[in-house]
This record gives structure tokens, C-alpha cells and sequence, in this order.
């Protein structure tokens, strides 16, 4: 029988932090990951990490600027949380071995990022996620804390109003397995493969969403889907922000710097939303070039590019075949990053007792209606350690759980109907899945009205339908990717549902959800969160007050 | 664009395991990645390939395998420039790790000698209260090694782990430099020692296929190079690998040309023990006449070896100046 006190899903930069801080108190924790740890996601983060590192900065300009870019959307609580523990993370990582770029005098150098009105950023080059993953992965292995590696999750086991274990697939044999645990914390990312394109990685299938939804805990904001403003058109890969950071101009097919007309004071560095609704306007009203614009960093010096944008000009190369540093890179907005996500108190508590979530799978909300570059990896460590400490305190008080064996039968006949279905009787999981994501991009993207919801709506239930009838090409138990494929397929479907019905629900524009049917910010009847919940009928919305401490709500210019 | 790709299979629940080739022709854009080309192969032609992959932008290090011949991240290759190079695509798992499923290896062979370095920062005390104050030179340096995505191309590829599974390897090798180079980490001196043991630095026959491969410049080679010189400036000297490279310089120096016999003596020094292990191996290298005998008790010198003398001096005055 596997058993942990503590059991954290996800291996990303969220979850190693949540347990490598849940095992310092001496309680059994495990890693489960369905894939290794530093294949995750957290990799991809290329600018940096914010923090109020200078004496004349104080952290309550970082959250200033941290709840006007969520369009005040964001709970200050939870946000002051984040800017005032920002800067001791950043010297925790340092010791641990994250090789921050330096300044003058040796100490950790700072960029500008997008949204903020003075330098904020700590960095490693363009490669900051993976350099912070790998280095967070060398003290879990320096910690020896075990991880179920090549496992996943089919479902969370809930008894008696508290989640209290799993059951998951050992991706090499194929083996379904009951893991006990006292408390599970979800840290499994985003759900970027919802749409298409997307400049996330084939990972990115919101499972943790999907899943703690579906045992009764409420997702929230899940309108709020972030465009970034650069990505690639050929493959949906990510330019950094710190491209503009240091410098980089937009221009349209004129040859305009057409953030001028949107954003006059902070140009090409407005927050994420304000960038992309800016793109895409010019792309709509015929300044493109291919349904692009371009990212332009000629000007910078030749040094700058090589030493702090080399990843960058190496996409470039290798997906556009544009060096940057002869001509401009085509880019366009793409989708990037869910602000939305699994509803956790400041704790990382979610309503569900013994269920725990951290990093861009939970919803505190420290991001709001649009997250800020560069505030996501502080949000998986600040966030990350909390929940692995209060994981650890609801361990402690209570006794192991007891799960019948019938409980692992259920997946396994799930999974057996999937396996046993041949193909005349059933229909592949890819198709499935690009309908999904192209409706998503097209009716829940940068521009949203309630005709193209509603037809986004009919779409996905269709696609429900028929995902009844899934069926796969291997039958086999060793690595069987076709059925790992076929059951994220199945949780993004209801990851897409909680979108599209949270996006209808929200009839005014804030942050990234603009509705050009509601084109303005109604304070008045939605300065709150959308909640929403899975019943037999479908999902349910509510909502919940935001919290606010120091900042009132006033109009947002950049 | 068509493309044709043979792709190497294996399935370990078949009858009777054995690998197997199966040809697929796919019509995908012409800028299309041999990942793009596997992920249409699995969505929509044979869904039972098993290939892992993630970010799709050589970060994750997910998809290394072996395309024309050689480890590479299947998201970084161009199906393209392949199909120029042979007109059929072939893509194989990666090397020197055990084939589990089709283009799916076991890595944990690779972590294993992850773990053998010590891959953490062992922090110089006192921990300041802030972070260390370090060179930014020093950061960019690190920053290479860092680069690093554990794809395993460089394991995959590399012509001593294939001939000897004790050798901790390129991948292991660029991490531990990592370390060595990183003014914060305490234990550099006991990391070099470990690091010039059997198994370690001196162990690599310089043939470059992990430089060649390595789809992020990190050129492990050279960072094996530097370990290499950093130990010895570091007085680490007491090791095969170091008393190799000075016998090596000290025969050339004097003779012009190798005794290997005598190289073979000094590398292994004056321990009884060792010299007799490797009797057995000098009889196989004598047999197969590889031993060069015929100048070896009465090894000579080179005509006009005396300009090699020079050389020598020269070079090194050049070092000192």
C-alpha cells in the first residue's frame, strides 16, 4: 500500500517548492509527476522573476503595480503576500544556487518587465525558469525526496467531504495504484493545450483543474486567459518579455510603433492585456504582415542580444529562420498563461478540506484580470512554500484514511472502456482536440461576444458528446501515450466547459476578458470573482468579493 | 510537404521483443520539426508510437533521439534539412541507455550519474544575509553550463560511456563544472579529487560527438577540459589521468616519439597492485600487436629530437610570459 502524509502533484517549480518545504517538518511527502521534474513547464518562464530588491523600493510599489495590472482584480491581501515575501525568496534561491545576472557590484541585476513603473526584475539571461528548476531539482534530489516519475493522476479520491489520496497510472506499466495521503497538493501547471495555438508545451492540459473540479472544489477567474503579446505564429513559442525589457519596439506593417496610440507613457512595456488587444486591433484592421506584427530589437546592441537574448534569437532562427539581430521577428499574440485557476485561500487552501493547490493550477488571486511578467515563478515559490507548510499542519491533525479497493475499479473500468473500444465504434482523441482549441482561440480569445460564446458553448458540449465514444490505437500497457492523451483529453473538455461558461458569465471587460459587447469596466456590479462549480447539470456560477486593503479602484492607463 | 521517416520500433509486450522498422509518410508544413512529423504520426496515422515531448522549443530536453544517425531534440530538427541529407528520414531512440518503448529510453542510467557528482551547492560559509556578491563574468560563464536542458544527446552519443558504463559521462561531467566554477559552492577541492578518480575527467577519449551534438552549446567537452585544469592547478595530481598526461609530455619531451609501454608504467605508478591488473589487458594489446615492442625496453629517440626539446620550451616560455 502507498502511503504519504503529504502527496504533491506536479513537479514544476510549485511543486518541488511545496515539497521541499512540506518535508523540512519531518512528515513523509512524495512527488507524483507525469513527466521528469525538470521537463516541466516552469522551464518555459524566460524573463525573470519580480522583486523589490533595492532599498529605495518598497514592496508596496511592486503590489501597486501588481493589483492596476490585474485590473484590481487581484485580492490585495494575497498580493501583499506575494510583493513583501518576494524579495527573501529571491536571496533563499540565490543561496541555493540560481545564478542571477549580476551588476557592478556583484549583486543580482535588475531588468525592466512589462507593467511596472521602475526595474523590478531578477533574471538568468533569457533562461531564468530553467535555470530556477533545475537548480530547485537539485536540492530535491540533494533532500532525497521521492517522486513517482512517469505517473498520473486518473482522479482525486474524495471520502466524507476530504480529499485524502489518489489514484494514478505508473506510466510504465500501466498499473492503476491507490496512494494514501493525509493532504494532496495540486501543482500541475496551466491548461495552454485548451487552446490552439497556444505558446504552451504539450504538457499544459490543465489536469488539476479538471480534476478538482470535479470532486466539488470551485475554480475561479477562469475567464481570465492571458494572450501574450510575442510569440512565435509557426509554433506558438514565446519571445521574452525582457525583449522589450531591454528595449524592443513593436511596429506594425506600416512601420509605426503603434503602441504610442494605446499606450503613450509605457509603450511596448504596458501590461500583458493592454499589449495584446493593442496587436490584435492593428492585426484586425489590416496593418499586418501574415496576421503578425513584429518584434524589433535591430537597435540593441549586438552584446545585449547575445548575452541576455540568446534563447530568443535561437527561436527565431530555428521556427522563423529571422536572426534578430539583422531584421524584425514576426509575432503575434498567443495564448499563454491562465490567471484563473483552483480557488485556494492565502494558505493554499481550497474549499475542499485535505485538497491544497500552488502555482498556475491555483487561484489566490494574486494576478486577477491579468498577471504581470515575470510575477508567475514568485507566485509558484511564495505560494508553493505556503501550501506545503499548511499541508503539513492539516497532516498532522488527522488519522491515515481508509479507502476501499472499489474505489481503484472505477478508473480501471473507465480506462478499460477507453482501451476496449475499437476504432470503427470510436473516434480518436487529437481531433477532439483541435476542435476544442481552435473554437477556444477564435470565440474565447483576445475579443469575446456573447454570440461567439454561446457558439463556443454548443461546440464543446458536442465535443463532450462524442468524447463518450474515445477510442485509441494502442491497446498495450507499457507507455501507452495514446491512452494518457485520450484521458488529458477528457479533463480539458472540462477545463474548456469552466472557461466558456465563466467568460458568458462575466458581462463586463476587465483585465484580459474584453467582451466588445460589454466593452467597459462595470466596478459597480463586478468588482468580484466568478466561482465556478461542477454539478450533474453543468457548471454552476457564483461569486465571491474581492478583497481590497490599500488600493481603490481607479481607472487603468498605461 | 511529404515527408518519409523510418522509424525504429519497439514493443516490449510483443510475443517475442525485437525491434523493428516501420516507414511513414506524412504530409506536414514545409518548416515542420521531425517532432511534428512524430506528433502527426501518433495523432492521426498510428496512435500506438510512443515518443516523449513537451515544449516543442528545445527547453524541456523531452525528445532527444537519434535522427539521420546522430542525438539530437527532435523539435529542434527541421524534417527538411533531414530529408535533404537522406532522402528517407530515419529516427532511432538514443544511445547508451535501455530502449523501454519505441523512442522511449530509460533514463534513469543518466540520472544515476546526475547523482554521482553531488549536484547541489554546498554554500561557503557564513551564508550572507543577502546573496553572494559574484562577478557577472563569472555568472555568464556558469550561465553555459547552465544551458543545460538533461537531454541526455551527449550521453546518447558519447564513444567512452559505449566502451566503458563506468565513466560518469559528458552530461554529469558539464554539471559538476557548474559547481567547480561557482564561487559559492564549498567543496571544490573535494569535488576536483572525486572528479579525477577513476570514472571521472580522464576518462573521456576527446572524439567531440558531445560537442558536436549538444543541442544547447554547452560543449561538454571543454567543460571536462577546464575541470581538468582547474584539478590541476589545484594540486589534484595524485590520479591515472594526471601521471598519463605527464608521462605523455615527459616521453614526447625527451624522444620525440611515444614509449607506450613506458606511458602505460607511469600512468598507472608505482603501486604493485594496479600494474599487475593490468597485465592481462597489456597481453591482449601485445597479442593484437599493439604494443609497439620493437622500440619499447629499447625504446630511442628520434632523429633530431632536440628540436621537439625546443618546441617544447618555447611553448612554454610563451605560457609563463
Amino acid at each position: 500500500m502507498l502511503e504519504h502524509d503529504v502527496l504533491v502533484v506536479g513537479a514544476g517549480l510549485a511543486g518541488m517548492q511545496a515539497a521541499l518545504h512540506a518535508a523540512k517538518q519531518g512528515v513523509s511527502v512524495a512527488i507524483l509527476t507525469k513527466v521528469h521534474p525538470v521537463r516541466s513547464h516552469s522551464n518555459a518562464a524566460q524573463g525573470g522573476i519580480n522583486a523589490a530588491m533595492e532599498e529605495d523600493d518598497p514592496w508596496e510599489d511592486h503590489a501597486y503595480d501588481t493589483v492596476k495590472g490585474s485590473d484590481y482584480l487581484g485580492d490585495q491581501d494575497a498580493i501583499e503576500v506575494l510583493c513583501s515575501e518576494a524579495p527573501e525568496t529571491i536571496i533563499e534561491l540565490e543561496h541555493m544556487g540560481v545564478i542571477f545576472n549580476r551588476g557592478s557590484r556583484g549583486q543580482i541585476d535588475l531588468r525592466a518587465f512589462g507593467g511596472q513603473a521602475r526595474k523590478r526584475t531578477c533574471y538568468v539571461a533569457d533562461i531564468t525558469g530553467q535555470v530556477m528548476l533545475h537548480v530547485i531539482y537539485e536540492q530535491l534530489m540533494k533532500a532525497g525526496t521521492q517522486v513517482y516519475e512517469e505517473w498520473f493522476v486518473t482522479s482525486l479520491v474524495r471520502q466524507n467531504d476530504a480529499v485524502c489520496g489518489v489514484i494514478a497510472m505508473d506510466l510504465r506499466t500501466g498499473e492503476l495504484h491507490l496512494i494514501k495521503a493525509k493532504s494532496v497538493i495540486l501543482c500541475t501547471g496551466g491548461s495552454g493545450r485548451v487552446y490552439e495555438p497556444s505558446s504552451n508545451a504539450l504538457i499544459c492540459t490543465g489536469d488539476g483543474y479538471a480534476q478538482a473540479y470535479r470532486v466539488g472544489a470551485p475554480l475561479m477567474d477562469m475567464e481570465m486567459v492571458q494572450y501574450h503579446p510575442t510569440t512565435l505564429p509557426g509554433n506558438g513559442a514565446l519571445m521574452t518579455e525582457g525583449a522589450r525589457g531591454e528595449g524592443a519596439y513593436l511596429i506594425n506593417a506600416k512601420g509605426e510603433r503603434f503602441m504610442e496610440r494605446y499606450a503613450p507613457n509605457m509603450m511596448e512595456l504596458a501590461s500583458r492585456d493592454v499589449v495584446s488587444r493593442a496587436e490584435q486591433t492593428e492585426i484586425n484592421e489590416g496593418r499586418d504582415i501574415n496576421g503578425c506584427v513584429l518584434l524589433d530589437v535591430r537597435h540593441l546592441d549586438r552584446n545585449t542580444i547575445m548575452q541576455k537574448l540568446s534563447q530568443i534569437r535561437e527561436l527565431g532562427l530555428e521556427y522563423e529562420g529571422v536572426d534578430i539581430i539583422e531584421e524584425p521577428c514576426p509575432v503575434r499574440p498567443g495564448m499563454h498563461y491562465m490567471m484563473g485557476g483552483i480557488k485556494t485561500d492565502i494558505e493554499g487552501a481550497t474549499f475542499v478540506k485535505g485538497l491544497y493547490s500552488a502555482g498556475e493550477a491555483a487561484c489566490v488571486s494574486v494576478h486577477g484580470g491579468n498577471r504581470l511578467g515575470a510575477n508567475s515563478l514568485l507566485d509558484t515559490l511564495v505560494y508553493g512554500k505556503r501550501a506545503g507548510t499548511s499541508a503539513v499542519l492539516y497532516a498532522d491533525g488527522i488519522s491515515s484514511p481508509d479507502i476501499p479497493d472499489s474505489r481503484l475499479q472505477e478508473d480501471r473500468e473507465h480506462i478499460n472502456g477507453i482501451l476496449s473500444r475499437s476504432g470503427e465504434q470510436g473516434e480518436r482523441a487529437a481531433a477532439l482536440r483541435l476542435a476544442m482549441g481552435q473554437t477556444m482561440h477564435q470565440h474565447v480569445g483576445v475579443f469575446r461576444d456573447q454570440s461567439g460564446l454561446e457558439k463556443a458553448q454548443g461546440i464543446i458540449a458536442t465535443l463532450k458528446e462524442r468524447y463518450q465514444h474515445v477510442s485509441v490505437d494502442d491497446k498495450g500497457k507499457v507507455f501507452n501515450t495514446d491512452v494518457l492523451f485520450a484521458l488529458e483529453v477528457g479533463l480539458m473538455l472540462d477545463v474548456a466547459e469552466a472557461i466558456v461558461a465563466s467568460a458568458l458569465f462575466r458581462t463586463e471587460s476587465r483585465g484580459a476578458h474584453y467582451r466588445t459587447d460589454f466593452p467597459d469596466r462595470n466596478d459597480d456590479d463586478w468588482l468580484k470573482h466568478t466561482l465556478v462549480f461542477s454539478d450533474e447539470s453543468g457548471p454552476r456560477l457564483e461569486t465571491l468579493p474581492v478583497t481590497i486593503t490599500q488600493w481603490q479602484p481607479a481607472r487603468r492607463t498605461y | 510537404m511529404q515527408f518519409t521517416l523510418n522509424v525504429r520500433r519497439y514493443d516490449p509486450e510483443a510475443e517475442n521483443p525485437a525491434p523493428y522498422w516501420r516507414e511513414y509518410t506524412v504530409d506536414v508544413p514545409e518548416n515542420a520539426t521531425v517532432l511534428d512529423c512524430l506528433i502527426y504520426v501518433r495523432e492521426y496515422v498510428d496512435g500506438t508510437l510512443a515518443v516523449r515531448c513537451s515544449c516543442r522549443s528545445a527547453i524541456c530536453g523531452s525528445c532527444m533521439m537519434r535522427v539521420n544517425g546522430q542525438a539530437r531534440l527532435a523539435c529542434a530538427t527541421k524534417a527538411k534539412d533531414m530529408q535533404e541529407a537522406a532522402a528517407v528520414i530515419t529516427v532511432e531512440p538514443g544511445g547508451n541507455m535501455p530502449v523501454l518503448k519505441d523512442l522511449i529510453v530509460d533514463m534513469d542510467v543518466f540520472w544515476d550519474k546526475i547523482r554521482q557528482v553531488k549536484p547541489w551547492l554546498e554554500p561557503v560559509e557564513p551564508v550572507p544575509e543577502r546573496e553572494y556578491l559574484v562577478p557577472n563574468e563569472t555568472i555568464l560563464d556558469l550561465t553555459v553550463a547552465m544551458n543545460c536542458v538533461m537531454c541526455g544527446a551527449c550521453v546518447s552519443d558519447c564513444t567512452s560511456l559505449e566502451v566503458d558504463k563506468n565513466f560518469i559521462g559528458p552530461a554529469a561531467l558539464a554539471k559538476a563544472y557548474r559547481f567547480v566554477d561557482d564561487p559559492r559552492d564549498d567543496a571544490r577541492q573535494e569535488r576536483l579529487e572525486d572528479l579525477s578518480d577513476y570514472g571521472g575527467v580522464y576518462d573521456c577519449t576527446h572524439c567531440f560527438f558531445c560537442v558536436e551534438v549538444c543541442p544547447k552549446d554547452v560543449a561538454p567537452l571543454e567543460r571536462i577540459v577546464e575541470i581538468r585544469e582547474r584539478a590541476q592547478g589545484a594540486g589534484v595530481e595524485n590520479n591515472a589521468g594526471t601521471r598519463h598526461a605527464k608521462a605523455f609530455e615527459g616521453i614526447i619531451r625527451d624522444s620525440g616519439i611515444l614509449d607506450e609501454p613506458m606511458l602505460l608504467l607511469k600512468s598507472i605508478g608505482m603501486n604493485p597492485v594496479e600494474q599487475m591488473k593490468n597485465v592481462p589487458g597489456g597481453v591482449r594489446l601485445l597479442r593484437a600487436g599493439k604494443l609497439p615492442l620493437a622500440s619499447g625496453p629499447f625504446h630511442h629517440k628520434i632523429p633530431g629530437h632536440g628540436n621537439v626539446k625546443r618546441l617544447f620550451e618555447k611553448v612554454k616560455a610563451g605560457q609563463e610570459a
